[in-house]
């Protein structure tokens, strides 16, 4: 490479390299934000010794407690529990639940507390994992290694 | 090797290329996409917790790799034209980016639809969302800051340096489902090991990506063609081009 070149390919690195230290620089500033991630056990508990008060916003994720379901039979409203590890917290929410909601499942909702243990949820959301597989194999896989807690409380479909 | 690459610095060299490439790159995309997606919509099995919408899949994976491959193969013309200046390179990077930023859309828009049903919502602010509808900005920054030069030369340098910086984004999307707690799942292929998917599943998948990635190729390599076209019009292998190719339909 002439000098000419090897200078234009430097500056380009360095360019680069700045704006990559930068947007690096901002990501791990963004990644100390607090978050108003609670898990229902942090929610009654409280999470680093403050209780989140009622009438806050915030984001609970949890599993939901198999037979803690109550539909209304006329309207969308619907209610569930949900538990991490110790006690359970009650989400009510009115709309149209996700095809991956079940009993067992893993869910994220966004509300309002409404009371120590009770929230309003605009939005309830299920994550899912990255595998796919046919449902004959889910089957045989579960009598064996590839059990996943949730899928063994719902009977997986 | 460095030889070889060098002619196609040339204008006359590169579009001559592109045209003993393209029909290859047209018709295997035709039987790839064909192929793969008959046979991931109607014969690979259901999914065992999304059942039938998981297909989507078919369309979303593929388009989504193949957004961020393309910002790459953008920026590798990018990098050529600003340190070796061919000729060639940034009206490459400008053949390049609408279809990349088109690729990037479906990607998006297919996501939005997968996520409705399945997580409940169509669009969150999560890291991997956010960083694939950055990239779709991104592209459209090389386009608007190609096109708002007169002088092609000085808007293929401005367009290049932002491609080149917008390559920042690339690894942030791959990586932004392990460094955060986002709603979007993990890699299911792009990642080492064995994928996380029954082969039965992931074969037309593959196929689908081979043949978006020839599609894409393909009219990345007809927008290049056009390109040295436009520019290139009063240059005399352009003229005698055209008057061959009169010559031609007038025999006919």
């Amino acid at each position: 490479m002439n000098p000419r070149r090897q200078k234009r390919l430097a500056i380009v690195a360095l360019v680069v390299s700045v704006v990559a230290g930068a947007v690096g620089l901002m990501l791990y500033a963004l990644n100390q934000n607090i978050d108003l991630f609670y898990t229902p056990s942090e929610i009654i508990d409280g999470k680093q010794g403050t209780v989140p008060q009622v009438g806050q916003r915030l984001r609970i994720g949890g599993m939901v407690v198999p037979g803690s379901v109550k539909r209304n039979q006329e309207t969308l409203a619907v209610s569930f529990d949900l538990v991490d590890t110790g006690p359970a917290v009650t989400v009510s929410y009115q709309g149209i639940l996700p095809d991956l909601f079940r009993e067992g499942q893993g869910i994220v909702a966004t509300g309002v507390l409404t009371a120590a243990n009770r929230i309003q949820a605009e939005e309830v959301l299920a994550k899912h994992d990255e595998e796919y597989m046919p449902p004959e194999l889910a089957e045989k896989m579960k009598g064996i290694k590839h059990v996943k807690p949730d899928n063994l409380a719902t009977g997986g479909h | 090797m460095w030889k070889w690459l060098n002619q196609y610095a040339k204008p006359e060299a590169a579009f001559n290329l592109c045209r003993r490439l393209l029909p290859w790159f047209g018709w295997l995309s035709g039987l790839c996409l064909t192929v793969g997606t008959v046979w991931g919509l109607a014969y690979a099995p259901a999914d065992y917790q999304q059942g039938d919408s998981f297909r989507i899949i078919y369309i979303h994976v593929p388009s989504a790799i193949l957004s961020m491959s393309g910002y790459a193969a953008m920026a590798v013309a990018a990098l050529v034209g600003l340190v070796w200046q061919w000729r060639t390179a940034y009206m490459t990077m400008i053949a390049i980016a609408p279809v990349g930023a088109v690729v990037t859309f479906i990607a998006l828009f297919t996501g939005a639809a997968w996520g409705k049903p399945m997580w409940g919502t169509w669009w969150v602010w999560d890291a991997r969302l956010t960083s694939e509808l950055i990239l779709l900005f991104l592209y459209f920054g090389v386009i608007a800051l190609y096109a708002a030069f007169d002088d092609k030369q000085q808007g293929g340098k401005a367009a290049g340096v932002m491609a080149l910086v917008g390559v920042v984004n690339l690894p942030i999307i791959h990586f932004s489902v392990e460094w955060w707690n986002t709603l979007h799942q993990g890699a299911t292929i792009t990642k080492f090991g064995k994928p996380s998917i029954a082969p039965e599943m992931l074969w037309p998948l593959l196929i689908n990506l081979l043949g978006m990635a020839l599609f894409m190729a393909a009219v990345s390599v007809h927008r290049l063609q056009n390109e040295i076209l436009r520019r290139e019009l009063h240059r005399p292998w352009v003229m005698s081009l055209l008057h061959h190719n009169g010559e031609k339909s007038r025999a006919v």
